[in-house]
């Protein structure tokens, strides 16, 4: 039943064919969407739009940027048009995600200057929040790509976020912040242990397995926050990690706010994309773990212990799973929701697979996940004619978009999803 | 790797068919039995873990047999939660089969709610015995739609299921919100989200209401039934569902067999959307009479773990339908009756799952019941 999910994953259907007709679909798309842009964001702007980029007592201020939003909107439109006709008419498989890339990066351009047309908004504070937003996703799609890359897949990472935010929430409050922080990766290491007790011991189907522990998490979380945290209010009071600005580099104009001048999740994310890439591409475990999942009975024969990698390689990526989801908690807000993760372990997960595997991909990727979820919190100050359930949206829709424009482009490890049963 | 197990399994499954018995029952009643005796032990763990103690467990647990079977009115509320897990679960099983791992009965169900409550006040002048069909089949239509998408995408683009429909859940919370706000659907004089009644002429009319007018299940009962038989039927005896089958078990021999493989994941996809979104239009329709943010209380989820249980199979998702209609309304009497919180339920049902998915973890935690030969392969 479900053990055969995955093998369809990327469908081996002849390339140019298939090429051809998403060169073509993508030109149409890019068409409409110009038509959209012409239509709607340049027709209904009126006036300059103005972004701010420094807040006044920065040392280093930059000067507003003013865009006439009418002018500036048709031109997208004129470029969006040019960009699909060409994809439409000449194909080319390999510009077309590149050019919806580019395509959905003008649309975003576009609807913010219509949003803010007559009105001023603070570019900076958005691109900070951006990188607020993006940590639980990079390091939950850093989660899931260390364990792709030994051959199991984790849908589970959800259920890690969730139990790190819990258990940041709770030993936080009996321990402080840094108990709380080593509690919730201790926690997130657990259930990156079980998940590999389940997948590789046990054999369990790795789809079910990810989504059981979802459910387990989610119930257990539940339960003990409506049962003890509800009456015993203290256990659900931590401290919060506040934003240390790094000196200088803290200073320099929308950079600084955005990288320099957080708390330690952000900090934490950045050294995490660091050291994920050197230890898979440029240590000889690394080399092994990739191994293990393109072709586990090859590694096996070379004498690497296909188990023991992947337990070891899952039951770290739970660990940062458990720090990312200590996030939630002690890196905002100092209290536990039910289900307060809502979803961002599968956005997470859709950040891996726009990333391709890669870290650093997965760094951009959540960035562009972190820049819907914060456009829509900060549209809502501009009060814009769209509903604000619409504007709530935009990080799933990006998702769909994403998922839908990339996953067939990106190479899976071979032996993803598969039990390994040695011989 | 697979050349190598791959007879292996067909030969095993063969013997398993020539055979039928011992390892069959094995498979479809001990594991779950002893799967359901683990997370029951694992969960009074849990309670004790919360500084529950050990009376209030014992209570707990008279609790959850009391308000499941334990009286009319608890069988009453058994079946009426059973019945949309049943039918989500369905769908679900009807996707599984084709393999596809859809997630989201959740915003299937939301959606085909939301549509059923709007035919089911805003269509004015139907007599009851046009009414409340064209409430439930537009609920199956709308939840067969959303789930296309999931299925169109996955078919033209290859974008993975479970990514989108948790997407598509998590889109159709604000769709939800936003629709009920609208000054047309939402009850008047009221500022909070909440819609207007569903007429008397599209409810799904309660059965037992001459004995007790408290007792809750409604004809919704009849409709499970006949969801069960249409999905064996489906599966087991019609053309698409011998297509879904193959297209599940092996893609490329199913395409090399001229099965259109995009053709099938949408079809799946939607079949299994018209019975979530059926699910849906029942609890809308048989039990709350409106719609409200939260209506759909995570039935989609459950359905998950509905589907699993079942092994896929109708009739196997009938009965774990019952068990975890059970688990919830007995939970409910739990909540009242030792004050130990519904989540609860949610862990029991998780664990049982995890145990049923894993009969080589049932097997070594219960060596008994079990024959010795089929474990060799595990060692």
């Amino acid at each position: 039943m479900a053990s055969t999910i995955d093998a369809n994953l990327a469908p081996n259907r002849p390339i140019n064919v298939q090429g051809a007709r998403r060169a073509r679909v993508t030109g149409m798309v890019l068409i409409g969407l110009a038509i959209f842009v012409a239509g709607l964001f340049g027709l209904d702007a009126a006036g300059d739009a103005t972004f701010r980029l420094s807040r006044p007592n920065d040392p280093f201020a930059l000067p507003n940027l003013v865009v006439p939003a009418a002018p500036f909107n048709y031109i997208i439109a004129a470029v969006l048009a040019f960009l699909g006709a060409r994809l439409f008419l000449r194909g080319g498989g390999k510009w077309a995600t590149l050019s919806l890339g580019i395509g959905l990066a003008l649309l975003v351009i576009a609807f913010l200057v219509w949003a803010t047309a007559g009105k001023s908004f603070s570019l900076t504070g958005m691109l900070q929040a951006t990188m607020v937003r993006a940590v639980p996703l990079v390091l939950g799609a850093i989660t899931g790509m260390m364990c792709e890359r030994v051959g199991v897949v984790n849908i589970a990472i959800e259920g890690m976020l969730l139990a790190g935010a819990f258990t940041g929430a709770l030993m936080g409050s009996l321990l402080g912040g840094v108990g709380g922080l080593m509690a919730a990766i201790g926690i997130g290491g657990l259930f990156g242990l079980i998940l590999a007790a389940l997948v590789v011991t046990y054999r369990m189907d790795q789809i079910i397995a990810g989504v059981v522990i979802n459910l387990f998490v989610l119930g257990l979380t539940s339960y003990v926050s409506s049962q003890v945290l509800a009456e015993h209010r203290y256990l659900n009071n931590a401290p919060v990690f506040r934003a240390y600005k790094i000196p200088l580099l803290g200073d320099i104009p929308v950079i600084g706010p955005m990288f320099f001048n957080q708390n330690i999740f952000v900090y934490g994310a950045l050294v995490m994309v660091a050291v994920a890439t050197y230890y898979l591409f440029y240590t000889r475990m690394g080399l092994r773990a990739r191994s293990v999942g393109e072709y586990p009975r090859a590694a096996d024969t070379l004498g690497i212990n296909v188990y023991r990698t992947r337990y070891i390689n899952v039951t770290v990526a739970g660990m940062i799973a458990g720090f990312g989801g200590a996030w939630f908690t002690l890196g905002s807000v100092g209290r536990f929701d039910e289900n307060m993760t809502g979803g961002r372990g599968f956005i997470a997960l859709a950040a891996m697979l726009f990333g391709r595997y890669h870290p650093v991909g997965a760094l951009m990727a959540a960035l562009v996940f972190g820049f819907a979820d914060s456009m829509q919190q900060k549209l809502a100050l501009l009060q814009t004619p769209i509903p604000s359930e619409f504007l709530a949206m935009a990080p799933y829709i990006a998702t769909i978009i994403v998922v839908a424009g990339v996953v067939g482009r990106t190479r899976t490890p071979a032996a993803g999803g598969k039990p390994y049963i040695k011989e | 790797m697979t050349d190598q197990t791959a007879p292996d399994a067909l030969t095993q499954k063969l013997l398993q068919r020539a055979a039928p018995g011992r390892a069959e029952f094995e498979d479809l009643v001990i594991v779950p039995i002893f799967a359901v005796i683990a997370a029951l032990i694992l969960g009074a763990l849990v309670m004790l873990a919360t500084a529950v103690d050990l009376p209030t467990i014992g209570q707990s647990y008279v609790a959850l047999i009391r308000g499941s079977v334990g009286s009319l009115n608890a069988v009453s509320e058994t079946l009426t939660a059973a019945a949309p897990l049943v039918l989500a679960g369905l769908g679900l099983a009807l996707g599984f089969r084709a393999g596809l791992f859809n997630i989201g009965a959740e915003g299937q169900i939301v959606i085909g709610g939301l549509v059923a409550v709007i035919v089911g006040f805003s269509v004015t002048g139907l007599p009851f015995a046009l009414h409340l069909p064209l409430a439930l089949l537009a609920g199956a239509a709308a939840g067969a739609f959303y789930a296309s998408i999931a299925g169109w995408l996955r078919a033209t683009t290859g974008a993975h299921e479970v990514i989108t429909t948790i997407m598509l859940n998590l889109i159709s919370y604000r769709i939800l919100d936003y629709v009920l706000r609208q000054p047309f659907i939402q009850r008047e004089g009221r500022a909070d989200p909440i819609s207007q009644s569903v007429l008397e002429t599209a409810q799904l009319p309660q059965l037992l209401t001459w004995i007790d007018p408290n007792l809750r299940v409604h004809a919704g009962v009849f409709l499970v039934l006949g969801a069960v038989a249409l999905a064996h039927w489906l599966l087991f005896r019609s053309k698409i569902g011998f297509e879904f089958r193959a297209s599940g078990k092996n893609p490329d021999a199913a395409r090399y067999a001229g099965i259109r493989a995009s053709l099938i994941i949408i079809a799946a996809m939607a079949s299994a959307g018209a019975m979530a979104g059926l699910a849906g239009a029942n609890q809308v329709l048989g039990v709350l009479d409106r719609a409200t943010p939260g209506f759909s209380a995570g039935i989609g989820f459950d359905a998950i773990s509905v589907a699993l249980l079942g092994r896929s199979h109708p009739v196997g998702v009938l009965f774990a339908g019952l068990l975890f209609g059970a688990l919830e309304a007995g939970g409910r009497q739990m909540q009242v009756d030792a004050g130990v919180s519904i989540d609860l339920i949610g862990i029991i049902q998780a664990l049982i799952i995890v145990f049923i998915a894993a009969p080589l973890l049932v097997r070594a935690i219960f060596p008994w019941g079990f024959r010795k030969s089929r474990q060799e392969r595990g060692a």
